[in-house]
């Protein structure tokens, strides 16, 4: 007897008819009375289904336990752990001493020529790292695009847009405040090599600023200068520049050749070889993707 | 004991804010909650990271008047680290918040489990 | 110093060009431009492999000006080269197969942006596998996580789209702890460049001042790392994301990228922390009981799965389970068997995953085994190709799947008694398992009653590129099959040279 039902079992399964996770995952939120699933038919399923479950209610039932368990443990450890690093505020720790910062800080001015010094390690000393950096950014707007990109320009609703676009405030705001928030950026980015700033944050205020830009006014305004097509190609030829252009220093580098690139006159504005020129790049691409983001977040198109 | 807790301040608030963003991200069904416990927990290892370079008294790593003393300034390096992950944060965030919109327009609803049975039922039915 | 040294550079640079060009191509245009690229990458790999093995020495390649500690570098050496070599002709022979499976599930005016991420997934490979600096790892591994997110969610379904914001948040989760790893490790040795933690961690577990932070470190990147790669408790996001994916995604999910970052593992255990801290820890020993659950979890799931992408995805987490058995195993010959393991799984699952695409779609998309039932006499390559790499993942000899069993048993003698049984018992339980269920696909695609939903009848010319990747990726599985000594004996001086 029980030979012949391990038998049919084995033959069910075989044939694939046997489902064990559809079947218990979907009778955890389906009557059996739900139309189109028939009770089950005969005594097979019936004893490995309730084990089934059972262990997904016990999934279900356990799951918080384990992770505040998870979590505590987690915590635990590592409130452990930080109490043995070295102490916050404090110059002699491994990384506040080490050669590294030495050099970075000592020779950065003379090696780099840039008088930021964060500028320096990020642009020169660690420029594969920021290299890579860019291109997430690039990556993500890809992403975005696959997921929310619209097809073709549908018929557009006037009204609506009318509607939309007609808060005085919020145009006259923008207004006033846009030219200052797209000079301020450039500023930053310019000025990346000579204090704080650099192509990120120059990057994401100018981003901001055309978000504004567009927010407020109808947005063909925009897309008369930064539409996909430009898009496209401003993006395609800041990040093209910025990879050939860390080609050669590398190749340099790496082969013990001479850059034509030199460090110039350290504070002056056409100094420290590709920083400038790698900022604008950088620069160039977080605005566009940040603006990029907002208008294919919100309209589906850029 | 305090006097430890006290030298690692900032190391054990980031420890805590990474502990709050785990429990969010783990306990919450709302995928919007998720995510941000994903951003608390990104902005917890920041802080840490950001906490390493601080020394008290010394000048932000930008050389002026040519003195280029390494016990002058602050740690450059890991604010060049914490800016690479911010940058990396915003764009993980960017695209899970585009893959919720997709998943808010076709299933109306942004808990997890909710998704997960429509999901099922549809696979049933194409079965 | 040889020219050919600059390669990985430009390769690296060559792909991320090559992506962004490619997002504003049309899509045959980028799918030409991936495919230039991958082969080129393959062949260049392979004379800087040969260059490597000739001149017996690893190069330290500058990225700038600076060297370690200060700027970034990679390190190319015996398995670098190997590895990024065999991952680029992998990427080249499933992108060339992989079309039909593409075109009926990519909207086309997105076609372009799948090759823009494949090209990214290159870069990203490459940089993984040749970094020399933990820092960058981590970015190309968030560069990896987004560009497989891509080619996983262009099938803009909705269980594809779920399955992507899961692997999303576990893959966060993964990059997340490995940076506060990462961290935690900076904030005690001050470095950030492979040689120079080294050193650092040595001294560190000498004198002892600092060891639990670098427990904690070390078990923060291992953990990270092995819950993108889908290592046992994380396996379970496997099946949805591969099992939703196109099957070309899934086999460069499954096949590359989780492996991408097991090397990148292995790089950091020999590279960073050493293997004798490694193996002192007793994290080993976590990995290896991990990864023998995951052997039994990954096979035993896939007996219970009625269909034919998740039963491959479960099967894949099984493999992974064999590769972190290898890992915690013992540190010359587990670690062989499990280098040699990776390859395995990377020339056999991406072929599978295409198969049985094909035969799916062969039978009008359906994934049930009573619906696929005479699917390999619909379209007779797919199932030959399936029936082939169901082999060597079962592990007959002559094909690669054996001659890596081979070495974990060898692997299992010689290492402690206490490891030796519970290794042989879990080989033996998985290779049964894996027969079972492989065996039974096999009967079902080639069962006399073909199911009325079959579609028409595929014949050998119209899938011309789909047959000439197969047919390569089966001699390729031969070759090391057959050709095995002299192949293991390079990943032995590969890892005595690490």
């Amino acid at each position: 007897m029980k030979k012949r039902k391990i038998r049919e079992f084995l033959r069910e399964w075989d044939e694939g008819n046997f489902d064990f996770t559809m079947e218990t995952m979907g009778d955890l939120h389906q009557g059996p009375e739900d139309p189109g699933r028939l009770p089950p038919p005969d005594w097979k399923n019936q004893p490995l289904r309730k084990a089934e479950a059972s262990e997904v209610k016990a999934f279900r039932a356990l799951y918080p336990v384990l992770s505040v368990l998870l979590l505590v443990s987690v915590i635990g450890f590592l409130l452990i752990t930080v109490l043995q690093l070295p102490p916050f505020n404090s110059a002699d720790t491994p990384a506040n001493t080490s050669e590294v910062i030495e050099r970075y800080v000592a020779k950065g001015l003379t090696e780099t020529g840039a008088v930021n010094i964060v500028a320096g390690i990020i642009l020169d000393y660690r420029a594969f790292d920021t290299l890579g950096e860019s291109h997430v950014l690039f990556t993500a707007v890809v992403a975005v695009m696959i997921l929310l990109l619209l097809p073709e320009e549908e018929k557009e609703n006037r009204e609506e847009y009318r509607i939309l676009h007609s808060d005085l405030i919020l145009k006259n705001t923008a207004r006033l405040l846009v030219p200052f928030i797209l000079m301020f950026g450039v500023y930053i980015i310019l000025n990346g090599h000579l204090g704080p700033g650099g192509g990120f944050s120059g990057g994401a205020v100018i981003g901001g600023g055309l978000i504004l830009y567009a927010a407020s006014f109808d947005r063909r305004r925009l897309q008369k200068v930064l539409n996909m097509n430009t898009y496209r190609l401003i993006v395609l030829a800041a990040l093209s520049f910025y990879s050939l252009a860390k080609c050669n220093s590398f190749f340099c580098g790496a082969n013990g050749l001479e850059t034509i690139f030199t460090t110039g006159t350290p504070g002056a504005i056409f100094s420290a070889g590709l920083i400038l020129p790698l900022n604008i790049a950088v620069g160039i691409v977080v605005s566009c993707t940040m603006y990029g983001f907002y208008a294919i977040f919100t309209r589906g198109r850029i | 004991m305090l006097s430890i807790l006290w030298n690692n301040r900032i190391q054990v608030v980031a420890v805590v804010l990474f502990a709050v963003g785990l429990t969010t991200l783990l306990l919450h069904k709302n995928l919007l909650k998720k995510i941000i416990g994903l951003n608390i927990m990104d902005t917890a290892s920041y802080l840490f990271l950001t906490s390493l370079g601080f020394i008290e008294g010394r000048l932000s790593p930008i050389v002026s008047g040519g003195n280029t003393d390494p016990a002058l300034y602050v740690n450059p390096l890991p604010a060049g680290l914490v800016l690479t992950g911010i940058v990396v944060s915003v764009s993980v965030t960017a695209v899970i918040l585009a893959l919720s919109m997709r998943l808010y327009r076709r299933y109306r609803t942004l808990n997890l489990d909710e998704i997960y049975r429509m999901v099922h039922r549809e696979q049933e039915e194409e079965d | 110093m040889s020219f050919c040294v600059n390669f990985p550079l430009f390769l690296i640079v060559l792909s991320l060009l090559f992506s962004v060009i490619s997002s504003v191509l049309h899509k045959k245009a980028a799918r030409v431009l991936s495919l230039v690229l991958s082969g080129l990458s393959a062949a260049a790999n392979f004379v800087l492999f040969l260059y490597v093995m000739k001149s017996g020495e690893n190069v330290t390649y500058l990225m700038g000006h600076f060297p370690h500690p200060w700027g970034n570098e990679l390190r190319i050496g015996l398995l670098e080269a190997l590895f990024s070599a065999a991952f680029s002709l992998i990427l080249f022979l499933t992108l060339l197969g992989g079309k039909a499976p593409l075109l009926t599930r990519v909207e086309e005016r997105k076609g372009q942006f799948y090759y823009c991420m494949c090209d990214l997934i290159q870069a990203s490979l490459l940089s993984l596998v040749y970094t020399n600096d933990l820092f960058t790892g981590y970015v190309f591994i968030e560069i990896c996580t987004i560009a497989s997110c891509g080619i996983l969610m262009i099938r803009e379904n909705g269980k594809t789209i779920l399955a992507s914001v899961r692997y999303m948040i576990f893959s966060l989760i993964g990059s997340g702890l490995f940076l506060l790893g990462v961290i935690l490790l900076y904030d005690i040795t001050g470095h950030l460049l492979m040689p120079n933690l080294k050193e650092s961690v040595r001294e560190i577990a000498a004198c002892g001042s600092y060891r639990l932070p670098l427990l904690a470190s070390m078990s923060l990147i291992i953990i990270g790392l092995s819950v993108k790669s889908g290592l046992c408790p994380f396996h379970l996001w496997m099946a949805d994301t591969y099992g939703a994916a196109i099957p070309t995604s899934s086999g460069i999910l499954s096949g590359l990228i989780s492996k991408g970052y097991i090397f990148l593992l292995i790089k950091i255990i020999f590279d960073v922390f050493g293997t004798e801290v490694f193996y002192a820890s007793g994290v080993h020993n976590v990995l290896y009981a991990l990864g023998a659950l995951g052997i039994i979890a990954g096979s035993v799931a896939a007996m219970r799965e009625n269909n034919i992408l998740r039963m491959s995805a479960y099967s894949s987490a099984a493999q992974i389970g064999y590769i972190y058995m290898g890992l915690g195993l013992s540190p010359v010959l587990g670690m062989e068997a499990s280098l040699f393991h990776i390859l395995v799984h990377a020339f056999t699952k991406p072929p599978l995953f295409l198969a049985a695409g094909l035969l799916s779609d062969s039978m009008g998309g359906a994934k049930k085994f009573r619906n696929l039932q005479g699917a390999g006499y619909v379209n007779p390559a797919a199932g030959a190709a399936f029936s082939f790499e169901a082999f060597s993942m079962i592990g007959l000899p002559l094909t690669m799947g054996f001659i890596s069993k081979y070495l974990f048993g060898i692997a299992a003698f010689e290492s402690t008694h206490h490891k030796m049984i519970p290794t042989l018992l879990v080989l033996a339980v998985s290779t049964v398992l894996n027969t079972l269920y492989f065996a039974r696909t096999i009967l079902r695609i080639y069962n006399r009653e073909i199911s009325p939903n079959h579609g028409e009848k595929v014949t050998v010319r119209s899938e011309k590129l789909y047959l000439l990747s197969a047919l390569a990726f089966v001699l390729l599985n031969l070759f090391f099959g057959t050709a095995a000594k002299p192949f293991i004996d390079i990943l032995a001086e590969g890892i005595a040279h690490f």
